[in-house]
């Protein structure tokens, strides 16, 4: 079964920006004969957020390698900030559903760590410390963790885990930020706290985002851009701006326009999962 | 006072074990040659302090220089191991063949190479105990997750800062606990090589005694010993405590 208005990869592209942060180019990527993600095309604008929904083992999580030059695709180009991938691209943030936090570095110090490998940073960890604290002290007050820095990772929970791996993927001013489903292990209500956390965190850095995730309302609460991706191969079947003005509230989510991007999309996925 | 009956559970065991031990040896009349009463033993030990001390004193300096060699080779190697897959392809299989190896059988040939007394003990007490550490270190290396390889491959972080600050710190609770085996086995090769080819050392000396049968002294020896590899157990224990505190404070207190 497909949808009535089942998209052609024209209308999937996102309108021509002059410069776009990220462009991909019919993108495929084989693990040997099995095609995991198929002639992926758009575009991600400076300063865009956007998330990438779909069934589980569509290859949302290849796709966020591809950009970051961790994985080389099979065919096709990908350029970020205008230039074309072809390895690892430097000084993007990270982070995983698995805060991977150092466990023998305390917050402050997890938190650091970009910073003693990021260039004009790098430079400053012996002489200029003391500044590099500030910049970390602050983050940390902007997401609620401000008087647990000192403290090893095993004292915090779960959330607040989480709360310091975004932390530490944003505190190098990356222009680029994927996040991996960072939210799919918390609770419903921690979850909803962090939408908001990481929504200051863009608000106030400006970064360009990629949030893979399989939690629809999440999708919509965090983008300005949805893309839905259909099952293996994986495929970019349809794009969903979302017209919510910022910043979003948790009000937000009893918005009729809310309820109904998240059902359309929910209809699609069904849609895409039903075909096999 | 439960709490204090719970402690000292281990010393009370061993305790009475001594107590039935004495009192078996002076009921049953069991002559010294076959097996000395503790108090005997006791008395030889004083009784031989100087030699004890000085021949103890061999095999501890012959045990730490091998047991650091084995530190230094093992984490080079181990680090190799774990951090290259072609060297671990070329190097794994030869060092799991090695070490099926009964050392113990290969000392005739150490000492052959190199002589008899201090330096066949160093390398029979390097040699047994190196492989565990190796085998440790590579565990460790590869027990960082691959999330935290992308993050810091996208930071561009060079091969020797992921080493640095995330793979080694990482890998250390696996060196310890490699440690704490590798002590005790260092002890075993430079006793065994002392037995076979020395004229210093515990095992040497227990050896001359058991050939005299002054079984009691060769009790001493083995005491001595069971000490000082518990003493040296003891201080890797602390060194892990003090280094590597946070692998085990996974509750909160």
């Amino acid at each position: 079964m497909l949808l009535k208005d089942a998209p052609t990869r024209s209308d999937v592209r996102s309108p021509p920006a002059d410069q776009p942060m990220v462009r991909m180019s019919e993108v495929s990527l084989k693990y040997g004969d099995m095609l995991a993600l198929g002639d992926a095309t758009l575009d991600i604008a400076e300063g865009e957020f956007v998330a990438v929904v779909g069934p589980s083992g569509c290859g949302k999580s290849t796709l966020m390698k591809l950009v970051t030059g961790l994985l080389p695709p099979t065919s096709g180009t990908i350029e970020f900030d205008r230039k074309i991938v072809d390895g690892p691209v430097r000084g993007a943030g990270m982070a995983f559903q698995n805060a991977t936090l150092l466990p023998w570095r305390t917050t402050t110090d997890n938190v650091m760590l970009p910073l003693e490998i990021v260039a004009p940073y790098k430079h400053q960890t012996g002489k200029n410390r003391a500044a590099l604290e500030a910049k970390v002290q602050s983050l940390l007050d902007l997401v609620g963790l401000g008087d647990f820095g000192d403290r090893l990772p095993w004292q915090l929970s779960g959330g607040m885990q989480q709360r310091a791996n975004l932390c530490r993927a944003i505190v190098h001013e990356p222009k680029l930020l994927m996040l991996d489903e960072p939210f799919a292990a918390l609770d419903a209500f921690t979850k909803e706290d962090l939408w908001q956390v990481l929504q200051d965190l863009w608000m106030r850095q400006r970064f360009t985002g990629i949030l893979v995730t399989h939690d629809l309302r999440e999708a919509v609460y965090l983008a300005d851009t949805v893309y839905v991706m259909s099952n293996r191969p994986g495929r970019i079947v349809h794009r969903c701006p979302i017209p919510l003005s910022r910043p979003r509230r948790p009000e937000t989510t009893f918005d009729p326009i809310y309820t109904d991007l998240v059902n359309d999309l929910r209809a699609r996925i069904a849609a895409v999962r039903s075909v096999k | 006072m439960n709490k204090f009956i719970t402690k000292s559970r281990a010393w009370i065991v061993a305790l009475s074990l001594l107590v039935i031990w004495e009192l078996s040896c002076q009921v049953f009349h069991i002559p010294e040659f076959i097996l000395p009463a503790p108090s005997r033993i006791a008395e030889v030990t004083w009784q031989f302090r100087n030699e004890l001390a000085m021949h103890s004193m061999q095999t501890l300096m012959t045990t730490i220089v091998g047991f650091l060699i084995a530190i230094v080779i093992g984490i080079l190697l181990g680090v190799a191991v774990g951090s290259s897959p072609a060297i671990y392809d070329s190097l794994y299989p030869l060092l799991v063949d090695f070490n099926s190896i009964p050392k113990v059988a290969v000392v005739p040939l150490i000492v052959i190479w190199t002589g008899i007394g201090t330096v066949p003990a160093i390398v029979t007490a390097f040699v047994i105990s190196f492989f565990p550490i190796v085998v440790n270190v590579a565990t460790g290396l590869a027990s960082v997750e691959p999330e935290m390889r992308d993050v810091l491959r996208i930071l561009g972080a060079t091969r020797y800062e992921m080493l640095r600050k995330v793979s080694l710190p990482r890998t250390l609770p696996y060196l310890f606990a490699s440690l704490k085996v590798a002590i005790t086995l260092a002890f075993i090769g430079s006793v065994v090589s002392e037995t076979i080819a020395s004229n210093y050392g515990i095992g040497f000396l227990m050896l001359s005694a058991s050939s005299r049968f002054q079984v009691a002294l060769v009790f001493s020896g083995v005491i001595i010993i069971a000490i000082m590899s518990i003493a040296m157990f003891a201080l890797c224990v602390k060194v892990e405590n003090r280094m590597v505190g946070w692998a085990y404070r996974s509750q909160p207190s």
